[in-house]
């Protein structure tokens, strides 16, 4: 019978906002199902599964990965950053509060994953012209905004943080 | 409240889901777990027409953690799923809770695997020996109404499940010889919704209570927990569906899935807690489709301009089934009812049917039938404006209907009333400055299209064509406790939309306390006695009348008990900022206090005021309120590559009251975005073999942020409907609009080339072949 033995385990420590922790993972699984089943890190969404809709971006290493196309046993001595632990980071209110203003957001799935690639290009320090704001999002899919509040978020909190003027 | 006075309405009151949906603590269906949930995953059709021959389970069954395997004999004691309509001349189709032999689409679910997680169900799944006999697909949609032979529903002996014709005016009466015909066949590729939360279900069991719970991502949890007591004969009180935090629906998620009475059945009948979450793949050939339609139009004017008549034949797709509970007529028949548009014609034709095919059922996608009809009206009378030479603009401003000649009843025979369309029109060729931007340039190009749409729908009219379903009422039960705190309750089931922000306004403002004061509750069965959900536009003018009804009805009530505490009479006291205070005087009393004083003060009140604060109201606004838009759109064509960029888009719309501008704006340009998505990307490609070629989203491709423009919106607030809140639906509109203006402005800027696009998508691919077919001439 040609099966796989769904019994197998590794042993894999990594850091999961900013906590160390062991586990023993199944091979196979999908680090977005590890994520939300086993660590209960609800807030990453899956959206595809192959890797195009965005949903399921996290920070691996502090660089922006979808996490439906790795698996679990890869973030072995890896640090993951999931919604869950930036949204204990009081140092992107300013993002959450322009996501509010703009009406970034409707039904909220997608929001996370967007959340998540717009606070690696925070990190980066640079302020972006509208359309490379456009290009660096292009990852990741919204099918309610229409993406333009998201777009007005970014331009607003970027302008701030890198104290230009909004209309560079 | 004074009447003038809005403190919450119209305001951009931003919005209470935020908080939650921005911290990762939303919780959607796939989100919730119980302890000793089994997991399902389900054996589909690898073919979109067939018969099953064998299935050999055995294999499967001996895999280790695998619980269960269930059939259609497993299941049969569920009668067929059947979709009545009152429209006369309709077939219903039988859709079996899984295949029972026969397979009609590709994805179909034969065979539901029970297991310890997700993983082990698909390895079982692929354990399962299924023989199979193939059958000739059904997939042309004009040669399936042909068919003599091959049928869908083989004891239908037909696959035109239903067929009407529309008719005013005689056609025989207009001297033909002196007309001008513009005379098209258009085509709209299927879509799907593509909400970006996939469907899912878990259903969970109380052993204690033999209760159920179905947490469901729908936007009908009111229809599903009907079906479920029509199907599994589990009452009302036996079973809750909730919807939770809803990742979007777009119409679809609005209709019953098998999926979603099989994840009931079997917990049912496990005892157990069963979980669903369907992947993307399953969510593409499987979630119902929209928009599949071939019309052949003609359009007949008169040298100056003046329309005549308008004729057609709607060949409407609508897959393998007619859907539960909308049928088969939602989608071709409002396509030939909304085909004549804000314009005046005394002829109109439409013939419409309405044909199964081995696809997956088409249910309500965002418009229903209007993208479509926009798309061919307007292309139509951008031909004629070529054709005589006219500016588009004077065209449509020739036709359209005007504010004192409404109500005016189309050929379809819907009533226009109370709506903006030459005002809208005006207001975005204004605020584009239409004659300026016109141009002459190859590869750019303008497009404009108006349209006319029935939002806000009462009991009157069904939002889907002869279905015997109340969809035109909801109910509001506004309950102050002895705490003092305030919550409304509804039937509506909102997944996007912020129905918690602006219904607490609403309800904010009739009643006297700041929205965030109010707890809405909403997408729970238990917690109203009946209501349907969220889709057709209709949950601010339908649930909004219901707010206020009951937020009057409520106010009163605490008047008269305050002006028994107060001792002073009730036109002496205001309700204001959860404050009720005797006007002119220092004496106030707050929530808390009044609540105690009715529930827990044995003294103070006569019995009769100390009953409980709960206040319940329906609303029905018996028809439905016209509403409209104009969108223009320009565009820019990459001769090289065939890229089509939308460069600007405004529109113009009218829809009534804004309860929230900042949400309206946001409806409009995500609607826009759909359209975008359905008339320069979006197909669902079945193949002759009736195999799907856009089985993932790098094939089945959505707007992305480089695709969509930010849109210039402007809002019409002066044609206010008869409703009592004088709300508009605005929730389908952007999508509505954009086909037609978007395919204008294509055709324009292929002026030079002589190319009218008559096919939506329209891709750089079917673009090329266009105009190399237009070299080769």
């Amino acid at each position: 019978m040609k099966t796989y033995n769904d019994n197998n385990r590794l042993k894999i420590s990594f850091k999961l906002n900013d906590e160390l922790l062991q586990k023993q993972v199944k091979p196979r699984q999908l680090l977005s199902d590890f994520l939300r089943f086993d660590c209960g890190m609800t807030g990453t969404h899956v959206g595809c599964e192959h890797g195009i809709c965005g949903a399921c971006t996290i920070l691996f290493n502090n660089e922006p990965v979808r996490s439906c196309l790795m698996l679990a046993p890869q973030i072995d001595n890896g640090e993951i950053t999931t919604i869950e632990g930036i949204s204990e980071n009081s140092t992107y209110n300013d993002l959450r509060e322009a996501f509010k203003k703009y009406h970034a957001l409707q039904c909220g799935y997608c929001t996370p994953g967007f959340l998540t690639t717009i606070i690696y290009l925070l990190e980066k320090k640079q302020h972006l012209s509208d359309e490379e704001i456009r290009k660096k999002l292009s990852g990741n899919i919204c099918r309610c905004t229409g993406y333009t509040g998201i777009i007005k978020a970014v331009k607003e909190v970027m302008a701030n943080r890198f104290k230009r003027s909004i209309n560079d | 409240m004074n009447k003038s006075k809005t403190k919450y309405v119209g305001k951009n009151v931003l919005r209470f889901e935020d908080e939650r949906l921005l911290n990762g603590n939303g919780q959607y269906t796939a989100d919730i777990n119980f302890p000793g949930m089994y997991h399902v995953a389900f054996l589909r059709s690898e073919i979109s027409h067939g018969e099953i021959i064998s299935i050999d389970l055995e294999e499967a069954k001996k895999l280790e953690n695998v619980y269960d395997i269930f059939l259609y004999d497993d299941l049969k004691h569920i009668s067929p799923i059947i979709s009545k309509s009152n429209m006369k001349k309709y077939l219903p189709t039988k859709q079996h809770i899984l295949c029972k032999k026969r397979i009609r689409y590709l994805g179909e679910p034969i065979a539901a695997v029970v297991a310890k997680n997700r993983y082990i169900a698909e390895d079982a799944i692929s354990l399962i020996n299924i023989e199979l006999k193939e059958l000739e697909p059904i997939i042309d949609t004009i040669n399936a109404s042909n068919e003599t032979k091959n049928f869908v529903h083989p004891s239908l002996k037909t696959n035109v499940i239903l067929e009407r014709t529309f008719s005013q005016g005689d056609i025989k009466d207009v001297n033909q010889n002196e007309l001008i015909s513009i005379k098209k066949i258009f085509k709209m590729g299927r879509k799907t919704p593509l909400s970006m939360e996939p469907r899912s279900y878990v259903c969970d069991i109380n052993k204690r209570t033999n209760e159920l719970t179905l947490y469901s991502s729908t936007q009908v949890p009111g229809i599903i927990k009907d079906a479920i007591m029509t199907y599994l004969g589990i009452n009302g009180n036996q079973i809750t569906v909730i919807a939770p935090d809803v990742g979007g629906g777009f119409g679809g998620k609005a209709s019953l899935y098998m999926e979603e009475l099989i994840v009931v059945a079997i917990a049912n009948k496990l005892q157990t807690p069963i979980k669903w979450v369907s992947d993307r793949y399953e969510d593409l050939l499987t979630t119902s489709q929209g928009f599949e339609e071939i019309i052949e139009a003609e359009l007949l004017l008169d040298e100056k301009g003046n329309f005549i008549s308008l004729n057609s034949n709607v060949y409407g797709d609508i897959g393998a089934y007619s859907i539960y509970p909308w049928t088969a007529a939602l989608e071709p028949m409002q396509v030939a009812g909304f085909l004549q548009g804000p314009y005046k014609i005394k002829n109109f034709y439409s013939n419409v049917k309405c044909i199964t095919s081995n696809k997956p059922p088409t249910g309500p996608y965002r418009g229903v039938g209007r993208p479509a009809a926009v798309f061919v009206i307007e292309s139509l009378v951008d031909m004629a404006a070529r054709k005589i030479n006219m500016n588009p603009s004077q065209l449509r401003l020739n036709n359209i209907i005007r504010k004192n000649e409404q109500p005016y009843k189309i050929g379809s025979g819907i009533v226009w009333d109370k709506v903006g369309f030459e005002e809208c029109l005006r207001k975005a060729l204004s605020l584009i400055d239409y004659d300026k931007i016109k141009t002459t340039k190859k590869w750019e190009g303008v497009g404009i299209a108006t349209y006319g749409e029935l939002t806000g729908i009462g009991s009157k009219i069904s939002v889907a064509p002869g279905m015997p379903l109340n969809t035109g009422s909801e109910t509001s039960r506004l309950e102050i406790d002895s705490t003092g705190s305030i919550s409304a309750t509804f039937g509506i089931a909102s997944h996007g939309q912020g129905l918690e922000t602006t219904l607490s306004q609403v309800v904010g403002d009739h009643l006297g306390v700041t929205p965030n004061s109010i707890k809405i509750k909403q997408g729970n069965t238990s917690l109203i006695t009946h209501g349907t959900g969220t889709y057709a536009s209709r949950s601010a003018a339908l649930a909004g009348g219901a707010a206020i009804k009951v937020s009057k009805k409520a106010r009163n009530h605490i008047l008269n008990v305050a002006s028994f505490i107060l001792n002073v009479p009730k036109t002496e006291i205001d309700i204001e900022d959860n404050l009720i205070t005797q006007k002119n005087s220092n004496q106030k009393l707050s929530f808390p206090e009044l609540s105690r004083i009715v529930y827990s003060d044995m003294q103070t009140l006569p019995i009769k005021l100390r009953k409980p604060l709960i206040f319940i109201e329906s609303y029905d606004p018996i028809f439905g309120a016209s509403t409209t838009a104009t969108h223009i759109a320009t565009v820019k064509i990459n001769p090289e590559t065939f890229k089509i960029k939308i460069k600007n888009y405004v529109v113009a719309e009218d829809c009534g009251k804004v309860i929230n501008p900042m949400i309206v704006d946001g409806q409009v340009q995500g609607g826009v975005a759909q359209g975008i998505g359905a008339a320069l990307f979006e197909e669902m490609k079945y193949n002759e073999n009736g195999q799907l070629e856009t089985a993932t989203l790098a094939d089945y491709l959505i707007p992305n942020s480089l695709d969509v423009p930010e849109i210039s919106i402007s809002h019409l607030e002066d044609f206010l409907p008869n409703n009592i809140g004088k709300f508009k639906g605005m929730g389908e509109g952007g999508t509505i609009g954009a086909t037609g203006a978007i395919a204008n402005a294509v055709s324009d800027a292929l002026k030079h080339l002589n190319i009218e696009i008559t096919e939506l998508p329209i891709t750089p691919n079917k673009l090329y072949t266009l105009i190399k077919n237009k070299e080769k001439k």
